[in-house]
């Protein structure tokens, strides 16, 4: 019988992943592949707790807005590493530190 | 009423004109004093003919008084007084100032400083106007100082010269001196009776709010002031050398207005005068007297003789007055305001003809009798003036000398010898001096005017304009007796119209007497006697003696000096070899000379004293407390370099520190934030399980 562990562990291997993508990953597109790993562990936690527990679809809703803005943020973050590129021929995240204190 | 204030401020207004815009005015300006006094004189000549014919001996007008200064416990009050005193005063300054405006318009031509001069002028009768017009002892002290200070200007108007500058100097320095005094005599009396206004200082006087010893001392304070001004011994020194001035002011200032002003104070002081005080006063002013006729035998600036007599002359004035014989002293004022101006503005035409004469030659002194001789034929009009002020002067009949000198005399006698014999010295020396008058004068006469001309330059001598002769004719004119009494002895309209003031003190006096001897007896007779005036019992005895008197002295300096010039100068050159008098009298008793081994010597012996104290007292102190300021300012920088900037600066050190490690963290890495982030998550985690 597959109980709400077993997605909750999914979720958090998969979130895992994501953030291990983004704090490791060199390169600007892993690390936006590794957000939309976060975002979709966050996803899969939604929609389970939706199942069970007693909110009805709320989760499902939820989780549906996540997707819309996943593929919003996609467009935007690509949008800007594609800008990046144009300017610094790079998309290493290493070199982008023009932030820097 | 504003014709007194015309009268006062019309000179005023010419001096104005004269200082901004003298120089750019046709002839220099000199016509506008000339009509401002002139105009003046004809307002102050409506006065006294107003005052002649009201023909009281009270008559009064008053303007004001005006409360000036209100100190609620005191009002100070200014005002005006015009009473026979001033409307006759007015017309003495009014009418010398006038005809010496006249006289300077000749004897002033082509001086670089001609506007200027009558600038000076209009000032200085402005300031003697004043002097008589105002009604209180504080304005009185006011414009008493700005004659002063018009005097000043005037002595030292040909200032790039040293001589007349030192003068102009001394006179006023001198003149400081006896003002002290006066001042603090007006002072004493504003503290005991709280004004300054004669009336109400009489008034005080009379019911007894300051009596005694201080009242004394109050009158002799205030006459302090009259000895300054009116030279009178032993302030007399700066009147000789005030000769340095031009000659025509020699004649308004120092001979016939400003130097009369210590005779016109001490008639405004009269009534609060004590016996002490009056005997005190007859002294000086015999002993001016006496002075000054001595010191003028032996003088050859012809300026100098004039000036020693009339020192001599103010003396006889303050005699007058100190011994009771009021209305005579200030009648001597008036007589010989005019015949004593007529001196001077005929030694003037003189000397304006020697600079005439010797031109460019500044070897030989255009003032020393010695250097003139025969003027006679020459200048007619000058000597015939000249001779009739002498004749005044001298006190011969026939004359104002006559009658004002006379009743002077008599009040001396009958004070000095009828009155109390103990003082006989005070006839003693006016008499002397009236003997000496006519000897130094009529020697002055003889050396300028008769023998042989000293140079052969003295050919080009010749009479002045009219501009200089005039005023000698008509000041000549006015030294005959007719202007001021219908009989050549008697008393005139000038006795009825100025009555002799009761004096407090003496009323007191015999108030004190009667309570002390009874209301009969001894003291009644006593005052019986002194009230039946022993100025009238010596009236005859002194005319007669006077007379002689003056005679004598003539026929000395005849039979002396007469066509006998050379023989005579040569004498005397010989007589100050040989004879210590003669040198004495020459070098004028020596009084510069006493009072300059004297208190000019201490005072710059005091000098030096200071001169120490300051260097090493006062600039010790200050230096002193400059140091300690250093020190204190060392010590001050130092707590500020150190403490609190050092603790400024270490505020500023541990934030750049701390800056500099924080800004570590910012790495600018986007992977570092997210790490710092899960770290940051994981803490707050694990510290929510803990707790």
């Amino acid at each position: 019988m597959i109980g709400l562990e077993h997605y909750l562990i999914i979720s958090a291997m998969l979130f895992s992943l994501g953030i291990l993508a983004v704090s490791t990953r060199r390169n600007a597109i892993s690390v936006l592949m590794g957000v939309e790993l976060i975002l979709n562990a966050g996803n899969i936690n939604l929609v389970a707790f939706s199942k069970f527990s007693d909110i009805g679809l709320n989760g499902q809703v939820f989780a549906l807005f996540v997707i819309i803005l996943a593929a919003a943020e996609a467009a935007v973050a690509l949008a800007i590493v594609l800008n990046i590129y144009r300017n610094h021929q790079t998309v290493t995240v290493d070199r982008m530190d023009s932030l820097s204190g | 009423m504003t014709i007194f204030l015309l009268i006062l401020l019309l000179p005023l207004l010419g001096f104005a004109i004269q200082v901004f815009f003298g120089r750019k005015l046709p002839r220099g300006g000199d016509w506008v004093p000339l009509t401002c006094i002139g105009v003046a004189f004809l307002l102050s000549l409506r006065i006294f003919i107003q005052a002649l014919t009201a023909y009281d001996p009270n008559f009064e007008i008053r303007f004001g008084p005006f409360v000036w200064l209100d100190l609620t416990s005191h009002k100070i009050t200014v005002g005006i007084l015009v009473d026979n005193i001033t409307s006759i005063m007015l017309m003495v300054v009014t009418v010398v100032s006038l005809l010496v405006h006249l006289y300077s318009t000749e004897y002033m031509h082509g001086d670089p400083k001609y506007s200027r001069f009558f600038g000076f002028l209009g000032i200085f009768s402005f300031s003697m106007l004043g002097l008589v017009l105002v009604d209180n002892f504080l304005l009185l002290y006011v414009f008493w100082e700005l004659v002063g200070l018009s005097s000043y200007l005037l002595i030292g108007f040909w200032f790039e010269r040293d001589a007349p500058a030192n003068a102009s100097k001394k006179a006023f320095l001198v003149n400081r001196i006896g003002d002290l005094g006066f001042f603090v005599g007006i002072m004493i009396l504003f503290w005991k009776i709280g004004s300054f206004e004669y009336s109400s200082v009489y008034a005080g006087v009379m019911t007894g709010q300051i009596d005694g010893w201080l009242l004394t001392a109050a009158g002799l304070c205030l006459f302090c002031g009259a000895i300054g001004k009116s030279a009178q011994f032993p302030l007399h020194i700066w009147l000789p050398d005030a000769m340095e001035g031009p000659t025509p002011v020699s004649a308004l200032i120092h001979a016939a207005t400003m130097v009369a002003a210590g005779v016109y104070l001490v008639v405004r002081m009269f009534p609060i005068l004590t016996p002490d005080a009056m005997v005190v006063i007859s002294y000086i002013g015999a002993i001016t007297a006496i002075l000054g006729s001595t010191i003028a035998v032996a003088q050859y600036d012809i300026k100098r003789v004039l000036a020693y007599s009339t020192i001599s002359q103010l003396g006889y004035m303050i005699m007058g007055l100190g011994v009771g014989a009021y209305v005579a002293g200030f009648f001597h004022l008036v007589t010989h305001a005019a015949f004593k101006a007529c001196l001077f503005l005929g030694s003037g035409s003189v000397i304006h003809q020697m600079h005439h004469a010797y031109g460019d030659d500044h070897h030989v002194d255009p003032q020393d009798m010695r250097n003139m001789g025969g003027l006679k034929k020459k200048m007619p009009i000058t000597f015939w003036t000249f001779l009739v002020a002498t004749v005044a002067l001298s006190g011969f009949p026939l004359t104002s000398g006559f009658l004002s000198k006379d009743a002077i005399l008599a009040g001396a006698l009958g004070f000095g010898f009828y009155g109390d014999p103990k003082h006989i010295l005070i006839p003693i020396m006016g008499f002397s001096a009236a003997l000496l008058t006519a000897f130094y004068m009529f020697r002055l006469i003889f050396v300028t005017f008769y023998g042989k001309p000293s140079d052969d330059r003295l050919d080009r001598v010749h009479e002045n304009p009219k501009a200089m002769t005039i005023p000698l004719i008509v000041l000549a004119s006015l030294s005959l007796w007719f202007f001021y009494s219908p009989s050549p002895i008697g008393e005139g309209w000038f006795y009825d119209l100025v009555k002799k003031p009761e004096q407090a003190a003496v009323v007191d006096h015999h108030a004190a007497m009667d309570a002390v001897h009874g209301s009969d007896g001894v003291a009644s007779a006593e005052a019986a006697e002194e009230h039946h005036d022993p100025a009238h019992q010596a009236h005859y005895p002194a005319m007669a003696l006077s007379i002689i008197l003056a005679c004598s002295g003539t026929f000395f300096a005849y039979k002396k000096y007469f066509n006998k010039r050379e023989e005579m100068m040569a004498y005397e050159a010989d007589l100050m070899e040989r004879s210590w008098l003669f040198r004495a009298l020459h070098n004028k008793w020596y009084f510069d000379e006493m009072y300059s081994a004297t208190f000019l010597k201490a005072v710059m012996t005091l000098r030096l004293v200071f001169a120490w104290f300051d260097t090493w007292i006062v600039d010790g102190i200050v230096n002193l407390s400059a140091y300690f300021t250093r020190a204190l300012a060392w010590l001050n920088a130092l707590f500020d370099s150190k403490i609190v900037d050092g603790l400024v600066n270490l505020v500023a050190d541990t934030i750049i520190e701390a800056g500099g490690q924080l800004r570590r963290v910012q790495t600018g890495r986007l992977q570092t934030y997210v790490v710092l982030l899960l770290v940051g998550i994981v803490v707050l985690m694990v510290a929510r399980m803990i707790v």
